[in-house]
């Protein structure tokens, strides 16, 4: 089958063609909300953040904000501000901006009132919609693809077919030029040292260390054991016992591939290759900051069956255990449980999920696309102002 | 082929298996492969699907292996074909330090 996406001016290639209206504080939800009302085929990305928050996690929210922006499956932004905000409409915009897609600002502050506002904004999108339905889907290349990859509701399935055929379909897109960024910083707690075998140097594994001994610090200084929250109770059911065996079991989505960087929160990778990306393994905030790394596609490895999608790039469901293939089948996309009976080997499995990253990029709707699942959750760490 | 009475280990340094099979009662008998040999291993519990049984008995303070690496260790003796679990194994990471 051939591949096919949107070409943008920068290069980059989206495999969806969506308008978005991002606030740049979470004060400004309602507003985007009647926007939104208005225009159902627009993506509305309402989020918490924007406002009153220090150092760091302002970098992050900043950071993540633009690059939810940036994602290649969006041909244009509107960005909106309430006026007040420490992460500024006009700052995201022109960071988004640097793609070259269309973006535009609105300041409620600067419109007077709020109909003023929506009334300005609904002129704004509907010339948005008009120019970005009339781009058309060409051929294009693997290398363009930059795929995301997630693991959760877990089980012991999961280490045994979905994550190790995952792996194999992540193999196959770094051959074929492409990109894969995986992350969930807790769940290399235990693995380590497998993961840092494969760094293209001694720099990029000390950074592998670096976060993955802050994540555990910060386990340590909350005074109370990871177990419970990860491995979480779903986990648990599902016959994991530790974060070690957890973990053990999560890097094999990753596939075989050298570890070429180690990237921030929602940090957009420079190169080609496997990328880890530092974050929590709760799924919202592990997709969104996939999202914001420019990952058009996610394959999310599921033992017990999530539901979990995005929004911005289509989540391909994945699981490799029988009872979730036909229990929970409205929201799986693919069944590699032939795995464990004995029926299909990794490859074939592996095969199986390149093929459905191939169609779902090139227009085929994913499960979670299709019920519209998926809210978004920008990962911080402090307490906000 | 089928997965009935059957649990896999992943690496031979393992000393605990995964059940493939459907759950197992108490008393049966769960066939494991390590190796070349199929090895026999009596239930001591009631395990569900995906769940770990011993392969051998552990005693409180060794190390559980599966992948061929530390998972845990047992919090307790451990004995042959019982379900190796939160009950019975501690993680060596992400503890809360004591205050």
């Amino acid at each position: 089958m051939e591949l096919t996406g949107y070409q943008r001016s920068n290069g980059q290639v989206g495999f969806r063609n969506y308008v978005a209206i991002l606030p740049s504080v979470g004060c400004a939800n309602d507003i985007v909300n009647g926007l939104g009302h208005l225009y159902p085929n627009v993506l509305v990305l309402n989020h918490r953040q924007g406002c009153g928050q220090l150092g760091i996690d302002k970098e992050q929210s900043a950071r993540t904000l633009a690059g939810l922006g940036k994602n290649p499956n969006i041909g244009a932004v509107l960005v909106v501000g309430l006026g007040c905000e420490s992460i500024t409409a006009n700052y995201l915009a022109n960071e988004i901006a640097k793609t070259g897609k269309r973006v535009e600002v609105l300041v409620a502050q600067n419109e007077g009132s709020n109909l003023n506002t929506l009334s300005k904004g609904n002129v704004i999108l509907k010339d948005m919609i008009h120019e970005v339905s009339n781009m058309k889907r060409t051929p294009c290349d693997l290398n363009s693809l930059t795929l995301g990859i997630k693991c959760g509701l877990t089980d012991t399935t999961s280490g045994l077919s979905s994550n190790p055929a995952t792996g194999v379909a992540a193999d196959r897109i770094i051959e074929a030029g492409g990109t894969v960024v995986f992350g969930e910083t807790p769940e290399v707690i235990g693995a380590e040292h497998i993961l840092g075998k494969r760094a293209v140097s001694e720099e990029v594994k000390q950074r592998l260390c670096h976060y993955v001994e802050l994540c555990e610090k910060r386990v340590k200084d909350s005074g109370v054991d990871i177990r419970g929250a990860n491995p979480a109770p779903g986990n648990i059911k599902g016959g994991i016992t530790s974060i070690e065996e957890k973990s053990l079991g999560a890097i094999k989505k990753a596939g075989s591939k050298p570890l070429q960087d180690v990237l921030a929160y929602g940090e957009v990778p420079e190169g080609k290759g496997l990328f880890f990306m530092d974050g929590p393994g709760r799924t919202p905030e592990a997709l969104t900051g996939l999202n914001a790394t420019g990952a058009q596609i996610i394959v999310f490895s599921t033992g017990g069956g999530s539901p979990a999608g995005t929004r911005i790039s289509p989540v391909i469901k994945v699981t490799g255990n029988s009872r979730t293939a036909e229990v929970r089948k409205d929201h799986i996309d693919v069944s590699v449980e032939g795995i464990i009976k004995g029926e299909m080997n990794l490859q074939q499995a592996g095969e199986r999920i390149f093929q459905e990253i191939i169609e779902v990029a090139s227009g085929k709707m994913s499960k979670a696309e299709v019920f519209g699942y998926g809210s978004l959750s920008v990962w911080n760490l402090g307490v906000h102002m | 082929m089928s997965n009935d009475s059957k649990a896999i280990i992943i690496d031979e340094k393992d000393n605990v298996a995964t059940l493939l099979c459907d759950g197992a009662k108490k008393g049966s008998t769960m066939q494991v492969q390590i190796g070349e040999k199929e090895v026999q291993v009596e239930m001591r519990d009631n395990v569900e699907f995906g769940h770990k049984i011993a392969l051998h008995d552990i005693k409180k303070g060794e190390p559980i292996f599966k992948y061929g690496e530390i998972i845990g260790q047992a919090a307790r003796d451990i004995a042959k074909g019982e379900h190796v679990h939160i009950h019975n194994v501690d993680s060596c990471r992400g503890l809360a330090e004591e205050k």
